[in-house]
């Protein structure tokens, strides 16, 4: 779970594209992030648009954020039962956001990183090639900050670029290191979620144990129209990886 | 969890000592603390399912506390202990938590190894 507020400050430039109807094309998409809560973050909008246009979306999460260090407020899990926990949580935000097909990896949070690269990209490969995708969404490698989102990520763009050409799926990466701009450029996609801001908080509050207290933040900035907040439930913006 | 209860905790180790036990030990700041402080700065550690036994463990402080598991040839040491449990399988689970209640350090011991 990561929380944007501080980061987007000083990018305060007009939206440059809006993109929302090019989703309609696509055929299956994959959503693909080692956390449970990182697809509500970065992808609600987007999913549930996709529902919304009748195009299915699998939803590939790596682990079940068994390190994570919120446990709810008040307490609701320690560490040997946070695991099914986030479980619960994650099928609760894939049936708010119509994600109907979930697979889970089922590695160890904060362990990616030092798992066997190839085989982790094999792993990934393997289920691109068995589901067949038009779209792939995950993080842009070395802009993620998490060494979870990073390691994953590379894997995806790499198991993607092994792919024949005529059958590799597009890839929409979300970066959000502060120098992102900087290194990236603008984001290319921005897609318009204002329709479905409901689905998205409703899908970041299924995450209960991670989110309750900087939900109750958030829905209050929202309120008040907050530019910052305002973001969270309006636009989510992606880079095109190029191969 | 509830906050620690030190007789409950110190009888537990009690029990669990001289035999062959299953380790969690952990501490972390977070994957995030440094891009929340600005500092290039983040610290942890874990293992988990670390084979040990003690020939006595202690549990120390007025909160939060601390724990020392002495084995045959060294010692097992956490501090900031602030909640705990012992569960249905007869696991302790050690934890402290921040002011924010975000779990900070964790010393788990149990006779079967912890999933996954």
């Amino acid at each position: 779970m990561f929380l944007l507020t501080v980061y987007d400050q000083d990018y305060r430039e007009e939206w440059p594209y809006l993109t929302g109807r090019e989703l309609q094309e696509e055929r299956h998409v994959v959503v693909l992030f080692p956390h449970p809560d990182d697809e509500s973050f970065v992808a609600a909008g987007t999913i549930a648009l996709l529902n919304q246009y009748g195009i299915p979306v699998t939803y590939i999460c790596a682990t079940l954020g068994e390190m994570g260090r919120r446990m709810g407020h008040p307490v609701l899990a320690n560490r040997e039962t946070l695991p099914e926990l986030r479980k619960q949580e994650l099928e609760r935000a894939c049936a708010i956001l119509g994600i109907s097909d979930l697979r889970l990896l089922g590695l160890r949070d904060k362990t990616l990183e030092f798992e066997d690269e190839e085989w982790l990209i094999s792993q990934i490969g393997d289920l691109l090639s068995e589901i067949h995708p038009s779209l792939v969404i995950t993080f842009y490698p070395g802009h993620a900050i998490h060494p979870d989102h990073d390691a994953l990520a590379y894997a995806a763009v790499e198991a993607v670029a092994r792919m024949p050409e005529e059958i590799r799926p597009t890839v929409y990466c979300r970066a959000i290191s502060p120098q992102r701009f900087e290194a990236l450029g603008k984001p290319d996609v921005v897609i318009d979620i204002s329709t479905v801001a409901d689905k998205k908080i409703a899908a970041m509050k299924a995450h209960q144990s991670q989110t309750k207290e900087m939900m109750k933040e958030l829905e209050q900035k929202i309120a008040a129209e907050e530019p910052e907040a305002m973001r969270w439930v309006q636009r989510e913006e992606f880079w095109t990886y190029t191969f | 969890m509830k906050p620690i209860n030190a007789d409950a905790v110190q009888s537990c180790l009690e029990r669990l000592k001289g035999k062959e036990l299953f380790l969690h030990l952990e501490t972390t700041s977070g994957a995030y603390a440094a891009h929340h402080a600005g500092k290039p700065f983040v610290a942890g550690a874990f293992i988990r399912n670390g084979l040990i036994r003690y020939q006595h463990g202690k549990i120390k402080g007025s909160g939060p506390y601390r724990v020392g598991l002495k084995m045959d040839l060294g010692w097992v040491y956490a501090e900031g202990l602030t909640h705990f449990v012992i569960d249905q399988r007869g696991r302790l689970l050690l934890a402290g938590y921040d002011d924010s209640g975000n779990l900070t350090v964790a010393l788990q011991l149990s006779e079967e190894p912890f999933d996954h």
